[in-house]
């Protein structure tokens, strides 16, 4: 399952200006992931989670090394390329939702399909098969600002997931839910990586969703600590 | 582009009450502009109308030394009809006209007038010369409304015309208005006495002169003639295009009042969209857009104010527009103290190329103004603006 390399980091560097100076958030990362990973970036608040996710999201890009992603060099990528790599085969969840407020459910979660211009019945289709996922048909004409933060953290998944990504960036997902939802969502994004072998990577240090990884990669300040692979029967140091 | 539309579209409604009054300030713009620049060309439409109908026809030759400003060249400004259009003026197609200067005295007063002989059977002034053929012992004269309004004259009154002829000699008779029509034009009205043309030659001893010749619209290509000097319409209403002119520049100043308070809403509108909504900025980034496809966004979400302006301004503004053609707009003042053709009420006349004009000004301007503040998308880290965190 976890035999194809979708992620390849060589002695990644990122530094970012402060002033005159500069800030070292990453310091020689060397990282493999591959393709159905269900994996989570652990470490305390400043440790480089975001920072490491944003360039595998090609948000941002390399200061020192290299980091290929579903082939591509994140950091050689032009702007356009950049959109278009996260277009087609990347999904975001953010802690914050980050949904279109006044779009109603159906209309965010087709959103990245009216990018890929899908006509109109296989988005809809689609749409509400992303809504079936996450257990929210119900919801698919209100509106944000009427659900709940784990329904909006659902459709929010649905969002990611519409277009069947190879690769999702979850940054602290769980962070403005409470257990019940926690655990809600984890138990559909990890019924998601098993049904379409999607590659899910976490930036997180929630003990509800550090429960649910198969591998752990710790992260202190900015650097790789520890990376652990759990299998059922036990787990292993690397 | 069509997701952009779709997208602005539903973020402008969502936008709410601030959208709204954007709209609102932005076609209540579209409105007067078109209003007012109705009221502009219906008044030239109207001031050439009138002047056509009854000062100048579809142009005229004056006589060389006839100039209408200065009376003295009344004088000598009288020559023979030109024989070549001898056969046009028996056909009905120039009409002479002699000007020549006279005295009145209304209820005892001395005025000074011009008298102007015109055949009574003329078809190209509205003029209602046919009253001229009245029979009475007096001579028959017709004058304007404006000038029986100022000498507070009517229908039938007797009063003394005291004139000099061509020797130089004076004479005096008595004159009888037999009609009074109303134009809109003073230089047809004020102080201006109409007559039969041969009576006024009779009178002069002017047989067969004349000082102005004046030709229908249909024949508006004339040629030379020696001794007389051709003045086209565009010649003669040359007063009306720069008067409109003069009052267009004005309207202009307004113009731009009114696009610059409904620019100064929408740009700040962008400025505080921008700022508040970088989250959604980078969630567009995160999803796939370019940071150039998000700044294309914002401009059509701007640039749709416009759009929506125009729809509400249809809503409206085209009964009031509409209503406006047909009761027309009356001037709070007297419009003959203006001096030139105008009538008292103005009815606006709208163009499809005023109003696409003016849709197409405000729409770029709109653009233009959503473009600017929006260009700062471009200059965004995706990472800082999903964070929020710009300052
Ligand atoms: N754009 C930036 N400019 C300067 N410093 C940054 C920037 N982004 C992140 N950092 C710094 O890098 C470090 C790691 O940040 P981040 O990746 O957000 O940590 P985490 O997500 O693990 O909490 C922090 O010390 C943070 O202040
Ligand atoms: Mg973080």
């Amino acid at each position: 399952m976890e035999n194809q390399s979708i992620i390849t980091i060589e002695k990644l560097v990122k530094r970012f200006p402060m002033g005159k100076d500069s800030f070292t958030a990453l310091k020689n990362i060397n990282l493999k992931f591959g393709t159905g990973e269900f994996t989570g970036l652990i470490g305390p608040s400043g440790s480089g989670k975001t920072t490491l996710l944003n360039i595998l999201g090609s948000l941002d890009v390399p200061t020192e090394g290299t980091v290929h992603v579903l082939g591509k060099s994140i950091g050689k990528l032009s702007t356009k390329e950049a959109a278009q790599l996260r277009k087609e085969s990347l999904g975001f969840i953010f802690q914050s939702y980050n949904l279109l407020v006044v779009h109603t459910v159906f209309e965010n979660v087709e959103f990245p399909l009216l990018l890929l211009k899908y006509s109109k019945s296989v988005r809809y289709k689609m749409v509400m098969d992303a809504l079936e996922w996450v257990g929210l048909t119900e919801k698919v004409h209100s509106k944000p600002p009427q659900l709940s933060g784990g329904e909006c953290q659902r459709v929010a998944i649905a969002r990611a997931m519409v277009k069947k990504p190879s690769l999702v960036l979850a940054d602290e997902p769980t962070a403005n839910l409470d257990a019940v939802n926690s655990h809600h969502i984890l138990k559909t994004m990890e019924t998601l990586n098993r049904e379409l072998n999607t590659t899910f990577i976490f930036a997180t240090h929630d003990e509800k969703v550090i429960s649910y990884l198969r591998r752990k990669i710790y992260l202190l300040d900015g650097r790789v600590d520890k990376d652990e692979i759990i299998t059922p029967q036990k787990s292993v140091a690397q | 582009m069509k997701l952009a539309i779709k997208l602005a579209y539903r973020n402008l409604i969502g936008a709410g009450l601030r959208t709204w009054l954007n709209v609102i300030v932005l076609s209540f713009s579209f409105v007067v502009i078109i209003w007012l620049k109705g009221i502009m060309s219906g008044w030239d439409y109207q001031a050439k109308t009138d002047m056509t109908n009854w000062e100048i026809g579809g142009g005229q030759y004056w006589q060389e030394n006839y100039d209408p400003l200065d009376p003295f060249t009344l004088l000598d400004s009288h020559a023979p009809i030109p024989a070549e259009l001898q056969p046009e003026i028996d056909a009905g197609g120039v009409v002479p006209m002699l000007i020549v200067q006279g005295t009145i005295f209304p209820e005892g007063r001395m005025q000074a007038v011009n008298i102007k002989g015109i055949k009574p059977d003329q078809k190209i002034f509205k003029i209602p010369t046919q009253k001229l053929d009245t029979a009475t012992d007096a001579i028959p004269a017709v004058i304007g409304a404006m000038m029986a309004r100022n000498s507070r004259l009517k229908i039938g009154d007797l009063l003394t015309l005291r004139w000099r002829d061509a020797n130089s000699t004076f004479d005096a008779a008595d004159i009888v208005i037999v009609d009074i029509f109303s134009s809109n034009v003073p230089a047809a009205e004020l102080s201006q006495v109409y007559m039969a043309l041969d009576k006024l030659q009779e009178m002069m001893l002017l047989p067969d002169e004349a000082t102005t010749l004046t030709f229908g619209e249909s024949k508006e290509n004339r040629s030379e003639i020696s001794g007389w000097t051709l003045k086209t319409k565009a010649m003669l209403t040359k007063q009306v295009d720069e008067m409109i002119k003069t009052k267009s520049a004005g309207q202009t100043i307004l113009f731009a009042i009114l696009l610059l308070l409904a620019m100064l809403a929408i740009f700040d509108t962008q400025v505080l969209s921008i700022f508040r909504r970088q989250k959604e900025i980078g969630t567009y980034i995160a999803l796939g857009y370019t940071r150039g496809q998000v700044v294309g966004l914002f401009t059509v979400e701007g640039t749709m104010h416009a759009v929506l302006a125009a729809i509400v301004s249809m809503i409206y503004g085209m009964p009031f527009l509409l209503w406006q053609a047909k009761v027309g707009w009356t001037m709070p003042v007297d419009a003959s103290e203006f001096g030139m053709a105008m009538a008292q009420t103005l009815y606006p006349v709208y163009s499809i190329g005023l109003v696409a004009s003016t849709v197409i000004v405000v729409t770029l301007t709109t653009a233009v103004v959503s473009y600017l503040p929006s260009r700062k998308i471009a200059k965004m880290n995706p990472t800082e603006a999903l964070r929020g965190k710009l300052q």
